[in-house]
């Protein structure tokens, strides 16, 4: 018997809709819960929009923004515990920040410090620039902690994209294989770069590309919250097990890939406009607001925490000194080679500048 | 003391390793019951367990990255790649991930890890399996490049290698495997990477070699001093990343003359490294050019003609015999 694509029907998760209407049955989430997603989400709308502004001013380098997968990215790390690690993607500011990873060090790392990629002991891996190549080091990760019997979980982020790369189908496959405590985070975010999601894969949806590997996968409305945060719920419990799983979470990047591309060279206004109405901040608010747990006022005010935070992380980025090219001889090996040495005190003789 | 071939001396160090620290995993493929197509694992899975010899899916890219993975969380993982050749398919996960986890993480993770793999020509292997490729990793900073040319030295190395803070690529020459024995210690014992070897002491020219052409190099250069009352000193690098600048240049001070012997093809190679190393610090010492036998800088070649290729006795002696000349 032939087994064919479209055989299988892949449901969507959905418990939001985008005007913030319950659809089906409400998860079991506390309403201190509700506020804290959204919150989360909030700070990372406002670095977003901050560091894109800082990026167009000169202040920091290059930046890959992340607005509108604030749901998919605070949804899922929220349901994270403190002993599972992340294996971010250079676009997962807003995971990073809700495992404990320093705004600062965020900042630091887009202005090109040697500093920037570090976690302050958070359980996140360094941003990964090469697509998908971070699965296999949460492969890794997963491996380690199932044959030291921790009680801990790895989850890779990547993107529609990286689901083309070798690296990822190698990382699914060994999880399947191995049975480990991994989650493999997908954010179809439509756009990879210029290429939309049709042109990356076949398939017809990310999801079901687990089942190849003997894994289960689920696709979720990845512009809603509570369904991000509730399947991530359910990922874990299945991880924790030895049942490794992919999650696809559909959502759109509503900014350019990087700060150094414009989007409206290939894609339609009308695109981005269609995907603004379902923005997930919109209606995780509309939601609270009509619950009775949050306004207009705290709103304003939370934007204005917010705001107060983005400024006090990027002050405190700007006031860390400089690297110096002497400190990246120190980082190579854990004892300088001799070539090493050579080098770095070359670069004392700084008369020869003069 | 026990007699041992370099396949032994490699399996009884992974057993040794494996049975100081439990923190050690080999991976890779055919490395399980089948022991590894050259038997370097040879019945290490049999004594510790499927957890701890495991036989891999074909995915070179996945052993290296899920090597760095398990390192990065405190595993000590040992990697086998099935063939040298192969090292391609793990290219991003060797020099972007493995190599630069130290720098990347600002110091704060290090991938302490080995990935070994049988490298060289002579055995007439299929094609893609024989190339010397230790060039492409001498240009990756963060790896260490180890290639033992005997059975003591692929024991002393690859222990240090395993205990070793930062990635380390150990190639093992197919060659000498099963070449020839000799006397290696069953206890503990390291050679510090990084060191290279005086085989052989010699006054009138300096030969650089690692790996698979040790053996022979110091053949010829006993030939000739025999037959031709020319004294030779053979330098054994043991480890081109890092280079052990002293040795060489302290020799070359020496002997005033310098020849590199290497499989790896010509141009681009590390002789063109070690050259480039004489000049800039020995070039008043030298009375002759530096010299490179090489592989040629073709594809390694079919298996009927691959004796003619490497760099063999005869154009060794040709070599030598040029230096010589000015």
């Amino acid at each position: 018997m032939w087994v064919e694509p479209n055989d299988l029907t892949v449901e969507r998760i959905q418990f939001l809709d985008e005007h913030g209407k319950i659809t089906g049955t409400m998860p079991e989430v506390s309403d201190e819960e509700l506020i804290s997603l959204y919150k989360w989400m909030v700070q990372a709308r406002v670095f977003d929009q901050r560091a894109l502004k800082l990026q167009r001013q000169g202040r920091i380098g290059t930046y890959a923004p992340l607005s509108g997968q604030e749901a998919a990215q605070v949804g899922s790390a929220c349901a994270l515990t403190e002993q599972d690690w992340i294996y971010p993607s250079y676009r997962e500011g807003a995971a990073c920040f809700v495992r404990g990873f320093p705004m600062k060090n965020f900042f630091l790392y887009t202005m090109g410090h040697l500093n920037g990629t570090d976690a302050a002991g958070a359980h996140v891996f360094p941003v990964q620039i090469i697509i998908a190549a971070q699965c296999l080091h949460a492969v890794g990760g997963a491996w380690a902690s199932k044959y030291k019997k921790e009680d801990s979980v790895s989850v890779a982020y990547l993107g529609d994209g990286g689901t083309s790369e070798g690296d990822f189908h190698e990382a699914m496959n060994f999880a399947g294989v191995y049975k480990l405590p991994m989650v493999f985070f997908v954010q179809n975010n439509q756009w990879a770069i210029s290429v939309p999601v049709r042109k990356q894969t076949g398939s017809k949806t990310i999801a079901q590309k687990a089942l190849a590997y003997g894994m289960a996968g689920v696709q979720v409305d990845g512009n809603d919250v509570l369904a991000v945060y509730t399947a991530m719920k359910q990922a874990l419990n299945r991880a924790r097990k030895g049942e490794p799983v992919l999650i696809e979470a559909v959502t759109y990047r509503q900014g350019p890939h990087t700060t150094a591309d414009d989007p409206t060279k290939y894609r339609e206004g009308s695109d981005v406009e269609h995907w603004l109405a379902k923005d997930p901040l919109k209606r995780m608010k509309a939601f609270i607001v009509e619950k009775g747990i949050w306004n207009e006022a705290l709103d304003k005010e939370e934007y204005e925490r917010a705001d107060q935070m983005v400024t006090e992380a990027f002050e405190q980025a700007l006031n860390t000194p400089k690297s110096s090219t002497k400190e990246v001889f120190d980082l190579v090996y854990e004892q300088k080679t001799s070539q090493l040495k050579e080098q770095q005190l070359s670069l004392g003789s700084e008369e020869v500048w003069k | 003391m026990t007699v041992l071939t370099m396949i032994e001396a490699i399996n009884l160090t992974l057993k040794n390793e494996m049975e100081r620290d439990d923190r050690i995993i080999c991976l890779g493929e055919d490395i399980g019951k089948n022991g590894g197509v050259f038997r370097a694992t040879d019945g290490l899975q049999a004594i510790f367990g499927l957890d701890r010899v495991v036989d891999t899916p074909i995915a070179e890219s996945a052993i290296v990255g899920a090597a760095v993975g398990m390192a990065a969380r405190g595993l000590r993982p040992v990697a086998e790649i099935q063939f040298f050749g192969f090292i391609y398919e793990a290219m991003d996960q060797m020099a972007s991930q493995a190599a630069r986890l130290r720098f990347r993480s600002g110091g704060r993770l290090s991938a302490p890890m080995v990935i070994r793999a049988p490298f060289g020509g002579g055995v007439k292997t299929p094609e893609l399996h024989s190339d010397s490729l230790e060039g492409v990793f001498l240009h990756s900073p963060g790896l260490k490049v180890v290639m033992p040319s005997s059975p003591y030295d692929a024991k002393g190395l690859l222990t240090a290698a395993i205990r070793d803070n930062d990635p380390v690529l150990f190639l093992e020459p197919m060659k000498l495997y099963r070449a020839f024995k000799q006397e290696v210690p069953e206890t503990d014992y390291m050679i510090e990477l990084g060191r290279a070897n005086v085989v052989k002491e010699g006054e009138d020219l300096t030969v650089i070699a690692w790996g698979p052409t040790v053996p022979l190099v110091h053949q010829v250069a006993e030939q000739w001093e025999q037959q031709q009352n020319v004294s030779i000193e053979v330098i054994d690098l043991r480890t081109i990343s890092p280079i052990d600048e002293d040795t060489i240049l302290a020799s070359v001070k020496k002997t005033g003359r310098a020849m590199i012997v290497h499989e790896a093809v010509k141009t681009g190679g590390p002789g063109a490294e070690i050259s480039a190393l004489i000049n800039e610090k020995a070039l008043f010492y030298l009375s002759a050019p530096i010299l490179r036998v090489a592989g040629f800088d073709t594809p390694y070649p079919v298996p009927s003609v691959e004796d003619d290729w490497l760099p063999n006795a005869k154009r060794i002696s040709q070599g030598i015999s040029e230096v010589l000349a000015h």
